[in-house]
């Protein structure tokens, strides 16, 4: 259960990205956050697994309050969180293998970092993981050799590689066309059911949160403003999320 | 056409203006350049004069023929009488030559000083040249000559000259020799060359050794001076102030104890199985223990009884590690002093082999200090962390102002020891308590002022220190710098190295740092986000991204090097610049040219190798 209270982030120069935000994740729901570009999404994502420093407010996971958790602890905390990027944040030339492997790095003593070793079982189990992605036969190329749509998959298999308990996805699939869209989200949708992480997914497209979210919270200027259900988004929420102007395409 | 018009309305307004500004440019620019010349010197006058620009061709010839090769060379020395100042007795009769050898025929036999004499070469080899002198006195082998003319006999070995006598009028028989040298055999090389091919060979593999030495260490330096690691550091006072402390007192420990186990590596530092048992044994007994120690994954917390014995295993295995360290340096040194007699040659193994063992056994300790010393630190820092996280604002504010203050006091004072050994002021007021209080006074009121439980940017501080040390000492030229070293190790080609790779890890850390700055932010927080500690991200997001410009930053260093490196023996540093510097004093230019030759083919050839090389790697 992840429990979000009051969470409010403030940038250095006053831009004021989540105002007093509060929602709750049950345990194994698939979340869609939408809004606007510049809305707050990503910063609500970063903020849950601080790689965002949150102003104010609590994040509670399984009843730990993760914004006051020391280093070591967030070194734990984080290592169960998985993260999928918009732009997949690959290495681009290390090898696609070492890119899967990096998903181990929260496990791994840092001394063995040192030397860039890993233990057999997690090489094993990367092939595995870019083997459920269907791309196992791309271990040995270099990262950015591969199309876009093969390298979010990279960038899944690295977040199944923490074993995680909840994937944080920001826009994971705005930089590719409908196609490799769905059939990352059907990754990210089966993750979600066979394994029953949680998944915190920020989408553009309505299309695609009617197909594959159970809830939805959207955000406006960092305010939370709609919570619950894809279908309850008519006409008139639609118009409290984007704006007065805009109009709907999918 | 149209579009001009149009262009010169809209500018139109503003021209009368733009035109005096852009006037006053050009005066500027005038007035600037004037100057300029003014300063420089400026002046061709000197060379109009007919005397400069004898000793400018001169110069120029003799650097045009560097003196690389050379031939044997016979000589064929022909004296032949002549008077000057017939004799009363009318124009001498002259013995007849020997026509089976060279000779010479001089015609007129006697003449007034200052009058010309016909002198005619026979049967000398053919086309070569040499110095027709005269000979004062009555000796035939008088060393002594006088004159500056030389001849060139045609391909039949016979040459025609219109000799002009010298005022060194004399009763007696005088002489004019003919010194005709001739090359034989195949061209050899001059004591230049080889001396040349010596230095320029020792001056390669200075910049060389320069380049590594420097790049090694430049490259840890490079990311703490680069600003987007080290912002996110941040850490609260307590853990500051304990690292601070623990820094000193770390480096202390660490020697010492790597100065007890030198101790015991001692006795056997001539027993070379004992060596050889020892270099293989204690690693892997290390490595063993380390393994051990440091379990690959952990997915649950050890107990606290199991992370002392850990901890204890650790101890000892980094002291078996400097176990073996010491007797690799020993077994290094003894293998290097054998000497086998049909190997020779190899001798420069084995030296390397003494040097390293030497270089281990003396940096050693220091290792280990630093060792002792980074690692107690950061163990400190934790204790800090800890503290911090565990107790109460007021209980962390009491502890703060305690260590902050111990730490202020420690640093502070310890950089006063240095100020006193490096002026020598002897007055422990201004060198030791005076820092010590200053020191304590910025802890407590930095203890006081901060909310206990704030963290504070200690990577921006780090960051900014090791800029500045960076800077100041970038500014200081490699020339100067082996001034010093020379000082320090003596004149020759260590010294140069020494300064050389000095100045590589402030400039190439500097430039590296500035690539670690520009790498692209995406998998830093990627890697971040796995739950990678700093040491993991900067190794799996950091290095993979910086790899090719570090590559082609060292080849354009080590280029730089070669290059620093033939000069840096102008002030004692090794390498051709000694060479090139002497024969410039000495006017010796044919050498000098013969050097710079050297110089340019080096230059060129590496510019060219480490292009390829960066082509390749990146």
């Amino acid at each position: 259960m992840l429990q979000i209270k009051n969470l409010t982030k403030i940038y250095e120069g006053g831009v004021k990205a989540l105002d007093n935000v509060s929602f709750d994740v049950p345990d194994g729901q698939f979340l869609a956050v939408i809004g606007l570009s510049g809305s707050g999404k990503s910063t609500l994502l970063r903020c849950i697994n601080r790689l965002i420093e949150p102003t104010d407010g609590e994040i509670l996971w399984n009843g730990e309050d993760i914004t006051k958790a020391s280093p070591e602890e967030m070194r734990r905390i984080r290592r169960k969180i998985g993260m999928v990027f918009q732009h997949f944040n690959l290495v681009h030339r290390s090898k696609v293998i070492t890119n899967v492997l990096a998903g181990r790095l929260g496990y791994i003593n840092p001394a063995w970092s040192l030397l860039n070793r890993f233990p057999k079982d997690d090489i094993q189990k990367a092939i595995k993981q870019l083997e459920r992605v269907g791309i196992a036969d791309k271990a040995d190329h270099r990262a950015d050799e591969l199309s876009g749509g093969q390298q979010q998959r990279v960038g899944i298999a690295r977040a199944l590689m923490q074993d995680p308990d909840m994937i944080l996805a920001d826009e994971p699939v705005a930089s590719l066309d409908p196609v490799l869209a769905h059939s990352i989200m059907k990754h990210l949708e089966d993750i979600n059911d066979k394994d029953g992480v949680t998944v915190l997914c920020s989408l553009h497209f309505l299309d695609l949160v009617h197909r594959y979210a159970d809830r939805v919270v959207a955000l406006n200027q960092g305010q939370l403003v709609f919570e619950g259900l894809p279908s309850e988004i008519d006409d008139k929420k639609f118009k409290d999320i984007y704006g007065r102007d805009a109009e709907r395409v999918g | 056409m149209s579009i001009m018009t149009e262009q010169n309305n809209k500018n139109k307004k503003a021209s009368p203006w733009k035109s005096v500004q852009l006037g006053l440019a050009v005066l500027f620019g005038i007035v600037v350049y004037a100057y300029g010349f003014q300063i420089t010197k400026v002046d061709l006058e000197d060379l109009r004069s007919e005397r400069r620009q004898e000793s400018l061709t001169r110069v120029m010839r003799a650097l045009a023929k560097p003196e690389i090769f050379e031939y044997e060379q016979t000589e064929e020395i022909v004296n032949s009488p002549v008077y000057i100042t017939c004799p009363a007795s009318g124009e001498p009769t002259l013995p007849e030559p020997d026509k089976s050898g060279p000779y010479l025929v001089i015609a007129p036999a006697c003449a007034e000083p200052g009058e010309t004499v016909q002198v005619e070469g026979f049967n000398f080899a053919p086309n070569v040249s040499g110095p027709l002198r005269f000979v004062p006195g009555s000796d035939p082998a008088n060393v002594v000559t006088l004159g500056r003319d030389n001849v060139e006999t045609d391909a039949s070995g016979h040459f025609i000259y219109e000799f002009v006598l010298p005022e060194r009028p004399s009763d007696d028989v005088q002489f004019i020799r003919a010194t005709l040298k001739q090359n034989v055999g195949a061209p050899r090389l001059t004591q230049t060359a080889k001396d040349t091919w010596e230095k320029i060979v020792e001056t390669v593999f200075l910049a060389l050794l320069a380049t590594t030495f420097g790049t090694f260490l430049a490259i840890p330096l490079s990311f703490v001076a680069a600003r987007n690691l080290m912002k996110p550091v941040r850490s609260p006072l307590a853990s500051i102030a304990f690292s601070l402390l623990g820094w000193p007192l770390g480096i202390v420990i660490g020697y010492v104890i790597v100065r007890f186990v030198e101790g015991l590596s001692a006795p056997f530092a001539g027993n070379i199985p004992i060596n050889l048992v020892s270099v293989i044994v204690a690693p892997a007994l290390m490595i063993f223990g380390l393994r051990w120690a440091l379990p690959q994954e952990e997915l649950v917390k050890p107990s606290t009884s199991m992370q002392l014995m850990r901890w204890g295993v650790l101890f000892v295995s980094v002291l078996l590690g400097f176990f073996g360290l010491f007797q690799l340096a020993d077994l290094s040194k003894n293998l290097g002093q054998i000497k086998i007699e049909s190997f020779e040659w190899l001798a420069f193994l084995g030296n390397f082999l003494f040097q390293t063992g030497d270089i281990v056994s003396i940096i050693t300790p220091a290792l280990g200090g630093l060792a002792a010393g980074g690692v107690l630190s950061s163990f400190m820092g934790k204790i800090g962390q800890r503290t911090t996280e565990k107790l109460s604002p007021a209980t962390v504010k009491l502890f703060n102002i305690v260590f902050a203050t111990l730490a202020g006091a420690t640093v502070f004072g310890l950089l006063g020891l240095l100020v006193e050994w490096l002026y020598q002021i002897g007055n422990p007021t201004y060198t030791v308590w005076g820092p010590g209080i200053t020191g304590g006074v910025i802890g407590l009121a930095l203890a006081i002022f901060t909310n206990p439980k704030d963290t504070l940017p200690t990577g921006l501080v780090i960051y900014y220190v090791t800029r500045t040390f960076l800077n100041g000492l970038r500014s200081i030229e490699a020339l100067v710098m082996a001034i010093v070293f020379v000082i320090a190790v003596g004149i020759g080609p260590f010294a140069g190295m020494m300064a050389l790779a000095l100045h590589t890890i402030v400039s190439l850390a500097k430039l590296y740092s500035e690539q670690v700055e520009s790498i692209m932010a995406g998998p830093l927080e990627a890697i971040q986000a796995t739950g990678a500690n700093r040491l993991q991200t900067i190794i799996y997001a950091v290095v993979p991204q910086i790899v090719p410009p570090y590559i082609s930053y060292t080849m354009y260093r080590w280029d730089i090097n070669v290059r620093m490196s033939t000069i840096i023996g102008f002030v004692g540093g090794g390498g051709i610049g000694f060479l090139l510097q002497q024969n410039i004093n000495l006017l010796n230019y044919r050498a000098a040219s013969a050097q710079m030759f050297a110089i340019a083919i080096v230059v060129s050839l590496m510019d060219y190798v480490s292009s390829v090389m960066r082509e390749k790697a990146v």
